[in-house]
């Protein structure tokens, strides 16, 4: 295909709940290159999620259908190959950043013992194996690169001795245990106040840059598209309504969803005012 | 001109207790807060989580006691009647999410007759009220029989609004009545908000975290820090010129999307490659300024 590192080719998916049918992805295409950033930005309901589930093999059907179209990963159809050569790649060569970091740890397990858990099946996977002290080296050498202090004591914490900002950092570690080439962040942040949002943001653009990763951001605040990528794709609707360099976004939007959605954004500059928003919705 | 809202001094300490129930501390929730909103205008509360807004307007509802400090509302000192019905026709709130502060099992109709009822409004009149209300926040007059999980999330803040109408009341707490929603709809909400206040003169107190909104809304602003007020004034005045390192800090936070917006931002000097917290940078100014050796930039 081409050289992208993560390439979606006219995905659709469709979900049927009582026999009706629903098409809520058409035709989707996007590419992420090796060490680009790139963001893919919508309104709840666009679709965005659901791409993100169906490169990371997380829809489940029923009632999710992938009708058609291919996603290649260092040009490798994802959706073809064996669900064990899948497994490998998942979690290790691509991870995930999740939105809420409440929900997505576990209340009654150590840190320590999550991310433990983890390296430990990632290791699995690829058919390689460690011991529990070298785990805990490679936790704690991680732990140390999303700048957390003092690592120790957080393996030794449970999530709710943590503040907010220090859980959407484990979460930013635990995806990057096994040294992914690629991350998907799922709306990093968003649960967060916006100083500590700042914080999580400039965090992981740091480590993507330092580290030579690839990023594909999924957000619906288009302050936080400008601030991350360099490349943007816009959902509406299920379908990817425009694609270009954020900047160029910005400057001249081509789409009216697109030119709508900017203009509902209030400025901070003042002046944007309301009473003349746009008929994005 | 004169203020319709005026707080003045309130404070409100929450005991800490051990296990045994005894007082070990307090925590300073709103610690001598003082603003004042004007008739007809928008007065904003910005803050983070834990700052207290959310405490001021509940203690503004009269649903917390305050420690100490008055509420005079049209220069009338209401701490002691807070909570009455003569109180509630004058201030109402609209909450953060309407998916929540709306009763599932009632209809649209149901939800919004409850303020009607409570305040006595003749019940021959209700239904046509109702329909009026609901114009009022540009919903068609069929919604009354809806139930609120048949509605957008817009919808059900449109309803929330026409709920808090009802009683005619003249001063609004708006508790981010937009945080729950897409862009595209918050905007359309918002126009709303401005065009009913100017329609019907009304009063609100906005408060929210979203400073790009609060530019946009807010004529007069009070940034909130550990329950007290960090820095005060216009809007314009507060965003174009901060003064407080914590309002500083706030505003360069604020993801934007435009090169305009960014060069307004207050640049943060970073500590250790990072963007320092509130506490970090406060303990700095108060260490001896930014200019001690720990910042790189």
């Amino acid at each position: 295909m081409n050289d992208a590192l993560l390439s979606v080719r006219n995905l659709s998916v469709s979900f049927s709940t009582y026999g009706q049918t629903a098409e809520v992805l058409k035709d989707v295409s996007l590419d992420v290159p090796a060490r680009s950033q790139i963001a893919l930005v919508g309104e709840s309901g666009s679709g965005k999620t659901v791409t993100m589930k169906a490169i990371m093999g997380l829809l489940h059907h029923p009632p999710a259908t992938i009708t058609g179209g291919q996603i290649f990963y260092d040009g490798r159809d994802l959706l073809t190959m064996p669900a064990r050569e899948r497994l490998k790649l998942r979690g290790t060569a691509m991870s995930m950043v999740f939105q809420d970091p409440m929900s997505s740890l576990n209340p009654v397990f150590t840190i320590g013992d999550q991310m433990g858990t983890i390296l430990k099946y990632a290791d699995r996977r690829l058919g390689r194996s460690r011991g529990k002290v070298e785990r805990m080296a490679r936790v704690h050498e991680v732990l140390g690169q999303v700048r957390m202090r003092d690592p120790e004591r957080v393996t030794r914490s449970y999530p709710i001795m943590l503040s907010g900002g220090m859980r959407q950092r484990v979460l930013i570690a635990m995806a990057l245990l096994s040294e992914p080439k690629l991350l998907i962040a799922d709306e990093p942040g968003t649960a967060l106040d916006v100083t500590t949002q700042a914080q999580i943001l400039k965090l992981l653009k740091d480590l993507v840059e330092e580290r030579g990763l690839a990023l594909m951001m999924i957000t619906h605040n288009l302050g936080v598209v400008r601030e991350t990528s360099s490349y943007v794709y816009v959902m509406n609707k299920g379908v990817v309504v425009e694609h270009r360099p954020t900047a160029e976004l910005f400057a001249s939007p081509a789409d009216p969803y697109t030119k709508a959605l900017i203009g509902a954004v209030p400025r901070l500059t003042g002046g944007s005012g309301f009473g003349r928003a746009g008929a994005a919705a | 001109m004169s203020a319709m809202l005026e707080i003045v001094r309130l404070s409100k300490h929450f005991p800490v207790r051990n296990g045994f129930g005894r007082q070990t501390g307090e925590v300073r929730a709103v610690d001598d807060v003082s603003f004042s909103i004007e008739k007809g205008k928008v007065y904003g509360l910005a803050g983070e989580s834990g700052s207290g807004k959310s405490t001021i307007a509940r203690m503004i509802m009269g649903l917390t006691r305050p420690t100490s400090g008055d509420i005079l509302l049209d220069g009338r000192n209401i701490t002691g009647d807070t909570g009455t019905r003569a109180y509630g026709r004058k201030v109402q709130m609209v909450f953060q999410n309407p998916g929540s502060s709306l009763n599932p099992r009632r209809t649209v109709g149901q939800s919004i007759a409850v303020p009607l009822d409570a305040h006595g409004h003749p019940r021959s009149d209700r239904t046509r009220r109702i329909v009026e209300l609901l114009e009022m926040v540009q919903l068609p007059a069929e919604f009354a029989s809806r139930y609120p999980h048949e509605l957008s999330g817009g919808q059900k803040q449109r309803v929330a609004i026409a709920r808090a109408l009802a009683v005619v009341p003249q001063l609004i707490v708006l508790d981010e009545p937009t945080s729950a929603l897409d862009v595209s709809v918050q905007a359309k909400v918002m126009d709303l908000l401005v065009d009913l206040g100017r329609q019907l003169e009304l009063t609100f107190l906005f408060i929210s975290h979203d400073l790009s909104l609060m530019r946009n809304f807010a004529q007069q602003v009070g940034v909130l820090y550990l329950g007290k007020i960090v820095e005060t004034g216009p809007t314009a005045t507060v965003f174009e010129n901060p003064q407080h390192d914590y309002t500083r800090l706030l505003l360069a936070s604020v993801p934007v999307i435009s090169a305009e917006e960014a060069a307004m931002r207050p640049v943060i000097p970073l500590i250790d490659g990072e963007i320092p917290t509130a506490e970090q940078l406060l303990a700095l100014r108060n260490a001896g300024g930014p200019d001690s050796q720990r910042i790189e930039q």
